[in-house]
């Protein structure tokens, strides 16, 4: 049964393979990518090895510690549960306990993270090579630590399983995650302050985390090194037992997956009258404006281009400690949300049939959306480019900052229009974590990303040297100029960017529903 | 009645259709004549290419080759005015969800220019017709296979059409409101409306159509009134006699002695 399992794990991943192209090339750039961390680890582990003990002992136990946490936490937070071998589907086989946990825990090890973390693990016992008592140890350690890593996932992934599959859940952690990652800047410059002046303090954090399930397998060679028997026989204990909670908690939750079945938990959300639906106009560009707009505050990729808004000048600030560099709040936030509806209708996905089946326009498609965002953001590209000159003390530059700003979100609707009639490609699904990425989607996006930003930026740049010229001078004219020059050039290119895409929309709306039911 | 020399424009006429996909032949040729006021039934196997050619003749999908003409209009020449003839009911494609009930329909009958209050009022109609006025005001990912069916329905029904064209509308729905939906698309029939409904459910079909159509491997085997098509048998009979590849019943011959012993 276990050899079964662990075969049919490679025939998932080898059926995957032949069903396209893109998953092969998936794979190859995930193994290149994995090999590059390996072969930067592997020669890090090395090097290590010229180190003293206590060297070691510290890079291991915290590295290691930390590999282990990110098995345990990241397939909840980030990647969703591995549903190849999703264990409610063996709900209807008799297969006994034992050989199912031993060959799902095996399972769990072949792919990419897995094999690469064995590798790394057993590279340990290299490193300790100056140390030859202490080699054993590190291959009990690197075996104890590869079977935390593997069934510490699986047991957290089958206890919140749960929770995890309920959608709302879902949403919140995809909107929590990003904000942390947005910060990434300012947290490693507070962090990397922290790290240089409590460099003494490294050795002792090292010692303690050994003692903690995390650390104990990577510490037992550390000890057996130093000839603190005791401290290693401890260390092999708490590994032990880690495993014996892990495997008893992962079984218990086993249990409950296979009496209750995938039946997914179900949050009910209901909210009076219509809506949107009743404030807008009774026209159909008003209801695709309303649906639009329902979507920006129920769909959590929508709402993060929002919630990001209030997180560029909090980087500017730390990134360029405020000044001149606060202006650029207001043209950066406006571009960001005006580009948001570039992949509108590859976030609409096969419900997007509703407008090709609607006796509509193009043009009527693309107003509606463009309102919807221009109505969101509008204000907030407005309120922040006012803030942000408070904050730089230049009301002198409100006037060129604020045609910039204006000019930008109308232009980025106006482009993101059309080439969101031009191409679809595959985006996360509504619910989904926004970060989830799509095999073979990503080359599509790459392009026309790419491409309709250029396009982009070309046509905004008469406004943006304008507005420079404006800031930097602090002429007054100029500056009046730049908001004359930012808000007509843009609304112009907003209604060429509407009729362009709207006549694009009439011609390849039914090639575009076809691609998203293939994607399906 | 128009006078005897002026024919009629049939609902819903498709002349030589094709569609391929890759390598793949789903449609190839599909000649099909829905007379006004009929209630026609598409059936055929698995992946004969029942909601290729539905997709081809609502404008969600473009042909290959081939015309599609409602009421006598060219769908593909005018696809804007010809569209609002249609209410369409895809099979496989996902909904706006994150719309409540309420919202879906008034989304549907506001797309096709209707005025806000027509729309209000047909709207709490069809969720009260369809059952669904408990759960108005619930988000629709959060309703069950067969409610996603009926708020669907209820979205290709909300302009009154002319034409209905719906891809497996019966599939999860519960007998009872699979009976009112029956009753519903029976009389607007009557009153001169005409439906097509693709379905793997013979009896159904033999009960409520009275025109069917059969299709196997992208080509229509035999299409005309019921009782003509199914010939003195009943319409699975004369189905399987069409389609083939019944096995013989003689297979499997270990299921019928239950052992025991495991």
């Amino acid at each position: 049964m276990v050899a079964h399992l662990v075969r049919l794990k490679l025939r998932l991943l080898a059926n995957g393979l032949r069903r396209s192209a893109w998953q092969v090339v998936g794979l190859v750039v995930a193994a290149l990518y994995g090999f590059g961390a390996v072969t930067g680890a592997l020669t890090g582990l090395v090097v290590l090895s010229t180190q003293d003990a206590e060297f070691i002992r510290t890079v291991l136990v915290l590295a290691g510690g930390l590999l282990v946490l990110g098995w345990w936490v990241l397939p909840v937070l980030a990647f969703g549960v591995d549903e190849t071998l999703d264990p409610a589907r063996f709900a209807t086989f008799s297969i006994r306990r034992r050989p199912l946990l031993t060959g799902l825990a095996l399972a769990g090890v072949v792919g990419v993270p897995g094999v690469t973390t064995a590798l790394v693990a057993l590279t340990t016992t290299v490193t300790w090579r100056q140390h030859p008592v202490a080699v054993p140890f590190a291959l009990v350690g690197a075996v104890l630590a590869l079977a935390t890593c593997v069934v510490g996932a699986r047991a957290t992934t089958t206890l919140l399983a749960p929770l995890v599959t309920r959608r709302r859940f879902r949403e919140v952690v995809a909107a929590v995650v990003i904000l942390p990652l947005f910060l990434l800047g300012p947290i490693f410059s507070v962090l990397a302050h922290g790290i240089a002046s409590a460099q003494d303090m490294w050795p002792q954090i090292a010692r303690a985390a050994g003692w903690t399930p995390f650390g104990a397998p990577w510490a037992l060679a550390a000890d057996a090194a130093d000839g603190q028997w005791v401290a290693a026989g401890l260390k092999v204990v708490i590994s032990l037992a880690t495993l014996a909670a892990l495997v008893a908690a992962w079984s218990w939750g086993l249990d409950a997956t296979l009496v209750r079945g995938s039946g997914r938990g179900r949050t009910r959300t209901r909210t009076r009258g219509l809506g949107f639906f009743g404030r807008v106009p009774a026209t159909p560009t008003g209801a695709v404006a309303a649906r639009c707009l329902t979507y920006w505050t129920r769909d959590s990729r929508y709402a993060i281009g929002v919630a990001i808004v209030p997180l560029v000048p909090v980087m500017l600030w730390f990134g360029f400690h405020g000044g001149a560099a606060m202006l650029a709040a207001g043209p950066l936030v406006a571009y960001m949300m005006g580009w948001t509806i570039s992949a509108d209708i590859a976030y609409d996905g096969t419900s997007f049939w509703m407008h090709v089946a609607a006796p509509i326009r193009g043009r009527v498609d693309r107003a509606g959306r463009v309102a919807a965002a221009g109505l969101v953001g509008l204000p907030v590209v407005t309120v922040m480019t006012l803030l942000s000159v408070a904050v730089a003390g230049r009301w002198d530059a409100a006037a060129p900052i604020l045609g910039l700003s204006l000019g930008l979100l109308t232009s980025a609707l106006g482009v993101a229009s059309v080439v969101s009639a031009r191409v679809v490609y595959q985006v996360p699904h509504v619910g989904e974590s926004p970060f989830s990425s799509k095999q073979g989607g990503s080359t599509a996006s790459l392009v026309s990303q790419t491409l309709g930003g250029l396009v982009l930026v070309a046509l905004v740049l008469p406004e943006v040297a304008l507005g420079i010229a404006a800031v930097v001078t602090g002429s007054a004219l100029l500056g009046v100029l730049a908001l004359v020059v930012g808000v007509g050039l843009g609304t112009t290119l907003l209604v060429v960017g509407v009729r362009l895409g709207g006549d694009l929309y009439d011609r390849r709306a039914p090639q575009l529903l076809a691609t998203l039911v293939s994607f399906t | 009645m128009p006078p005897p020399d002026v024919p009629v424009p049939p609902a819903l006429e498709v002349r030589g259709l094709w569609k391929k996909f890759g390598d793949k032949i789903a449609v190839a040729g599909i000649d099909l004549v829905v007379p006004v006021g009929s209630f026609y039934g598409l059936v055929g196997p698995n992946g004969a290419g029942k909601t290729t050619t539905l997709s081809m003749a609502t404008g969600l999908l473009r042909p290959d080759y081939g015309q599609v003409m409602v009421r006598g209009r060219d769908l593909w020449a005018d696809p804007v005015g010809v569209k609002a003839l249609l209410g369409v009911l895809p099979d496989g494609v996902k909904l706006f969800d994150r719309l409540t009930g309420a919202q879906l329909i008034t989304y549907a009958g506001l797309l096709r220019g209707m005025d806000r209050e027509t729309v209000a009022a047909r709207t709490s109609d069809l969720l009260v017709t369809l059952d669904l006025a408990a759960d108005a005001d619930t988000l629709v990912v959060d309703y069950s296979a067969g409610m996603s069916k009926k708020i669907a329905l209820a979205c290709a029904l909300v302009h009154a059409p002319r034409l209905l064209v719906l891809d497996e509308p019966f599939e999860a729905v519960d007998p009872i409101s699979a009976a009112n939906i029956r009753d519903i698309l029976t009389a607007y029939a009557r009153s001169g409306g005409t439906v097509i409904v693709s379905s793997h459910v013979m009896d159904l079909v033999q009960r409520v159509c009275d025109h069917v159509a059969v299709i196997a491997a992208g080509h229509v085997l035999v299409a005309g009134p019921v009782d003509e098509v199914r010939a003195g048998e009943t319409l699975e009979d004369r189905f399987v006699e069409l389609v083939g590849g019944r096995s013989n019943g003689e297979g499997l011959a270990w299921l019928r002695t239950s052992s025991d012993s495991s």
